[in-house]
């Protein structure tokens, strides 16, 4: 909401400066969010008169003058076809910044003529239209006087936030009360002219939408000549960013920022017979005063005469009944809309506009007929003609409201010590009614929807008494002692972080939607996952993981020219939209290799990478890995005979790994192998109490013993079934089983494969002998052969 | 010739023999050759046997002295080839220690990682835990508990993502800020509570300075006594650990929350150094988080007697912080996962 320093100046009585109001309006919560003082923009041009003037040797359209200036004769190229000998001019140096341009003059050569500053038009120095020429100011003006001095007054514009919480900061007044309760000079009183009756309002007005009209008040004027606004309004409403259009529809505009009053004028003449406000229907429309044509339905509420759908009420009126400079007689609307049904509507039909800003943020309910006096006195000072009296049809939701208060609350809340007195000025200044007493009884004036409790009369005091009071004090120690308790989760994910980045792979954090391609290789999303208004298709769907961005991402890496990509991200996976159905997931991506090294370079990552990867990130948040059982079973979207699950149970999955299936690979431009890892971070069993002790250490003094096997074994056989059934041969003695070589080929049936084994006897009691060693070596072989494991001879 | 000139000679020879040894090996044949059965040195030791008494008692200590200098000078020679020998084999051992190794790749926790870690160390130091909840939310938990009514103007504030409408024609959201987390927590908590919410927060807005998704940290504090002279108090003191500044002026701006009354904004003062923002000196404002006393009407949603129970919420974005406090330029590069990028921003796993 944009204002001008002199409009403030018609409320607030202050002889503040433009800072100090500045600094106040952010120190009662009217967020500044901009100042332009146009007297600050037009400091460096001063007033220049044209000496000479002649055509350039080498263009048609421009002029070579020379300017009587402060800096003494300028030589200045210009292409005004008014740049003549003997008018005083608006004189811009060299080195000043020209706002219309977005420039800053220097020294120029225009078609090899030296050029020194410039002479601007009006619109150059933003301070109207014209660009026909340059200024031309008047004969009397001095060569050197600013120029700020001979245009006149200029009116600084404040641009600040409205919070949603105050509507009536929509208008200017409401800003001068906050300024005047802060301390910054008097609010002057609102002069509310009487408007004498001519004639009675001749105009049938009904509401039949009585919730989404509740009051709707009309005073109609005959006899007007509408025409172009005085220039002290076209002025400031020109400053807010608002087009002057006639003085019918300015004065409308005009108070909607004055006192946030929105309201709209009908030329009685193309009015049919009553006017009403009542439900839309669907199959009618309306075009409305953006040009844009409208259709309306039944969950909106439209001003209709009898044969016609005039306008949305409260929102935008219609082309059809609109205001122009033929208009004579005139029914201004002043009604107070129904905050949700405006919302609704107006976000139905995309359709914004001051009033819908105002009305569905909440007017003052009070404020319809003082709207109409002073529309009425405007138009007929302006316009002349006769006014009629007031009808106001239905009753505006004007609330008595009432807050006990008890003066305490804002010590209470905020720990600042307000002195009654003091607190009763503040409110009293913000327009609030104050009984004192042990509760106080606390009016709050219609304008202030927001007000509804002793937590917000609080604020009030607060904001104005002003923050810069609250004391400063630390929280008291609970009782106990005050140190870091990590939620299992928090353990886990941080765990999972620092295991993966110390195995030199690099954390991402990627976006939590994905394309729905890209995640429909991994998984099926429900329909529920997918965002109704995505910031763009290729982020549409929650993702099933992190894995398809990450992929994504390792697809960009390798197009950068990274040569080994490994990634890794921990975060959630969707599932569904309910709290259990999200996941988190710890994700690896590997691909490529590392820089060769003179030591011997590193095979590409694949399955057994991911594979360590998966399980040393398991390792490091707990999960019982020993239990661990591998499954081949390729989850969706990786290679079907290089991936697996590792679970716990034949249920439980706590980790997939593996390669990425080749198609996927190249759906994704990516180079194959690529070694792919996910664990499952909620799905590792929920640690068990424990104090901190931890078991004793159980060493034997006794020589560990190592003998090796080799066996024969079929190839389609899981290798991790023989290395638990020899581990499980003779449970006392046999305390590691090590796979340490693998081989297929020559000597090997075509079938098997050779799995070398070597098992670590430990002693607990005696020192093996070489019978005990014989025993447990049969058992280890027999153990194998249940498995169809045959000792290599 | 007389013993003594003998003795003289051989030792002489063997003492030459044992100097000119270029090996172990052929030290060894000259002690075998000296000292051995059948050696020279013993030989003549054999002779002692056949001669008188008196002959015995000049030549016994003559011979005997004559095999340990000897055997010394053996294995004073021993020790020098034995060194020689080392060093031959040290100096062939030599390699070129310039040579590159490898230690692997160098992995990295990306810099929101150590943000939210420091946040959370500072406000566990104030007896803060943290509390998380889901990034899917319903429309109570983002909104209704939270003092947005249905429709009210302040939702239009949040740019919102939305989930297609349920039977019962509700729609879920990706939840715009962590307040639910506060929601969540008031609801299955007692007081006292002290919790900070850290979490992935999701607004429909995408340019240069604002992402779909971004990260939040929320503070609640909920007990009967708590006001905003302790939420100064508190948010000074972690802004003050966070940019590891001494003395941080701040200013607490009026404004407008839902679900605070009051509201206020926190700014700190701050000056700008080429690229480098420098808080805690300098003379501009800058806004670093919002904050207020915890709405009566979110107490009351919560189950909460707004008169019983009072306390403060803040909230601010992680990303922002990391950027101010790293010196990181853009923030949609968080979200690239350009590995130079997380490579010169993040962090070794073991950096505190």
């Amino acid at each position: 909401m944009k204002f001008t320093l002199s409009w403030l100046k018609d409320h607030l009585d202050t002889d503040a400066t433009l800072d100090q109001i500045v600094e106040t309006m952010i120190k009662v919560g009217l967020e500044v969010e901009g100042v332009t003082d146009p007297a600050e923009a037009l400091a460096p041009i001063t007033v220049g008169c044209v000496k000479h003037a002649e055509q350039h040797p080498d263009a048609d359209r421009l002029r070579v003058c020379r300017v009587d200036t402060k800096d003494g004769e300028q030589q200045i190229v210009c292409g005004a076809p008014n740049a003549r000998e003997g008018i005083k001019v608006a004189y811009a140096p060299v080195g000043a910044y020209i706002a219309g341009l977005d420039t800053t003059l220097t020294k120029a050569k225009i078609r090899g003529v030296e050029s020194l500053g410039m002479m601007c038009s009006s619109r150059e120095l933003e301070l109207g239209d014209d660009h026909d020429g340059i200024m031309e100011l008047p004969s009397d003006a001095e060569v050197g006087t600013p120029l700020a001095e001979v245009v006149g007054p200029l009116d600084p514009v404040i641009d600040f936030e409205v919070t949603p919480n105050r509507p009536d900061t929509n208008g200017v007044r409401a800003i001068a009360r906050d300024l005047a309760a802060a301390g910054l000079g008097t609010l002057r009183p609102l002069e509310v002219p009487e408007v004498d009756a001519a004639f009675e309002q001749p105009i049938t007005v009904e509401t039949d939408a009585p919730e989404a009209c509740p009051a709707f008040g009309a005073l109609v004027i005959r006899r007007v000549k509408n025409g172009p606004s005085p220039d002290w309004l076209q002025d400031r409403l020109r400053a807010v960013g608002l087009r002057p259009i006639n003085m019918l529809v300015d004065v409308t505009n005009y108070l909607s920022y004055d006192a946030a009053r929105p309201l709209h004028v009908y030329d009685l003449a193309k009015i049919n017979g009553a006017i009403r406000a009542r439900t839309g229907r669907t199959g009618e429309s309306f075009e409305a005063l953006n040009d844009k044509e409208y259709a309306v339905d039944e969950t909106m509420c439209v001003i209709a005469d009898d044969s016609r759908v005039l306008g949305l009420g409260g929102i935008m009126g219609g082309v059809s009944s609109g205001c122009d400079e033929g208009t004579t007689d005139v029914l201004i609307e002043s009604a107070y809309f129904d905050p949700l049904t405006i919302a609704k509507t107006g976000r139905k039909l995309s359709l914004t506009s001051d009033a819908r800003y105002r009305f569905e943020r909440g007017i003052d309910p009070a404020s319809i007929e003082d709207g109409l006096k002073r529309a009425a006195a405007l138009i007929l000072e302006h316009c002349g003609g006769g006014a009629s009296s007031i009808t106001v049809t239905g009753t505006p939701p004007v609330e008595e409201k009432t807050v006990d208060y008890p003066a305490t609350e804002v010590l209470r809340l905020t720990g600042m010590d307000v002195s009654e007195t003091r607190q009763e000025e503040i409110l009293t200044a913000l327009g609030f009614g104050v009984t004192r007493g042990g509760t106080w009884q606390v009016d709050v004036p219609t304008w202030r929807p927001d007000v509804e409790g002793k937590a917000d009369i609080a604020e009030e005091v607060a904001r104005i008494h002003g923050l810069d009071h609250l004391p400063t004090e630390l929280l008291p120690n609970l009782s106990d002692a005050p140190r870091r308790n990590p939620s299992v989760a928090e353990i886990r994910s941080h765990a999972a972080r620092e295991v993966l980045a110390a195995q030199g792979l690099l954390e991402a954090v990627t976006w939590a939607f994905t394309d729905e391609e890209g995640a429909a290789h991994f998984a099926d999303q429900p329909d529920e996952l997918k965002l109704l208004n995505p910031i763009s298709s290729d982020l549409s769907v929650m993702r099933p993981g992190p894995l398809p961005n990450l992929l994504l991402a390792a697809s960009r890496n390798h197009a950068r020219g990274a040569e080994s990509v490994r990634l890794f991200e921990v975060g959630g996976a969707y599932t569904n939209v309910t709290p259990k159905g999200q996941r988190s997931v710890a994700t690896g991506v590997l691909s490529g290799t590392l820089p060769r090294n003179w030591q011997g370079t590193e095979e590409a990552p694949g399955v057994f990478d991911a594979k360590a990867m998966a399980l040393s990130v398991l390792e490091a948040i707990g999960a019982p890995t020993a239990k661990l059982m591998t499954f081949a079973e390729a989850p969706r979207g990786y290679h079907p005979g290089r991936s697996g699950e590792l679970r716990l149970g034949p249920k439980t999955t706590l980790a997939r790994f593996g390669e990425l299936h080749p198609s996927v690979a190249k759906a994704f431009d990516l180079p194959s192998p690529v070694a792919i890892f996910e664990v499952e971070l909620d799905a590792v069993p929920q640690p068990k109490k424990a104090g901190a002790t931890k078991p004793a250490l159980d060493a034997s003094e006794l020589m560990p013993v190592r003998r090796d096997f080799a066996f024969l074994y079929p190839k389609d056989k899981p290798a991790l079934d023989l290395l638990r059934a020899v581990e499980g041969a003779d449970k006392k003695l046999i305390d590691e089983v090590r796979l340490f070589d693998v081989y297929e080929g020559k000597g090997v049936p075509e079938d098997q494969r050779s799995l070398a084994i070597e098992v670590v006897l430990q002693p607990r009691e005696k020192t093996l002998e070489d019978k005990d060693i014989e025993t447990v070596s049969e058992k280890i072989v027999a153990a194998a052969g249940k498995q169809g494991g045959t000792l290599r001879s | 010739m007389t013993l003594e000139a003998d003795i003289a000679a051989l030792e002489a020879d063997l003492t030459s023999q044992i100097d000119a040894a270029s090996d172990e090996r052929s030290l060894e044949d000259i002690r075998v050759a000296a000292l051995g059965k059948k050696g020279v040195v013993s030989e003549k030791m054999k002779t002692l046997g056949r001669m008188s008494p008196e002959e015995r008692q000049v030549a016994g200590p003559a011979l005997n002295g004559l095999k340990t200098r000897i055997a010394d000078a053996i294995g004073a020679r021993k020790t020098v080839l034995e060194e020689a020998a080392l060093n031959e084999r040290l100096e062939a051992e030599r390699v070129d220690v310039t040579l590159p190794v490898s230690t692997g790749p160098r992995g990295r926790l990306h810099p929101l990682t150590k943000t939210f870690d420091e946040i959370a160390e500072i406000f566990a130091a104030m007896g803060f835990e943290v509390r998380e909840g889901p990034d899917i939310e319903d429309d109570f938990h983002n909104f209704t508990a939270l003092n947005f009514p249905p429709e009210h103007p302040a939702r239009e504030m949040h740019d919102t993502f939305f989930f297609p409408p349920k039977e019962d024609g509700e729609k879920m959201v990706l939840r715009t800020h962590t307040s639910p987390v506060q929601v969540r927590t008031m609801m299955n908590e007692k007081p006292p509570i002290r919790i900070i919410a850290p979490g992935r927060t999701f607004r429909c807005d995408s340019d240069q300075t604002h992402t779909p998704m971004f990260h939040q940290v929320e503070g609640l504090v909920i007990d009967r006594e708590t006001h905003m002279g302790h939420l100064k108090g508190t948010l000074e003191a972690f802004c003050r650990e966070f940019f590891g500044v001494k003395t941080l002026e701040t200013r607490f701006r009026p404004h407008f929350f839902p679900f605070t009354e009051p509201s206020a904004e926190m700014d700190v003062k701050y000056e700008r150094d080429g690229a480098v923002v420098k808080i805690g000196q300098g003379e501009a404002w800058m806004e670093i988080l919002g904050c207020g006393m915890v709405h009566p009407n979110v107490l009351k949603a919560c189950g909460l007697d707004p008169d019983e129970y009072q306390g403060f919420a803040f909230g601010m974005g992680v990303d922002r912080l990391a950027m101010l406090k790293y010196g990181i330029p853009d923030l949609r590069q968080f979200f690239a996962a350009d590995q130079r990028w997380i490579e010169h921003y993040g962090f070794a796993p073991t950096e505190v």
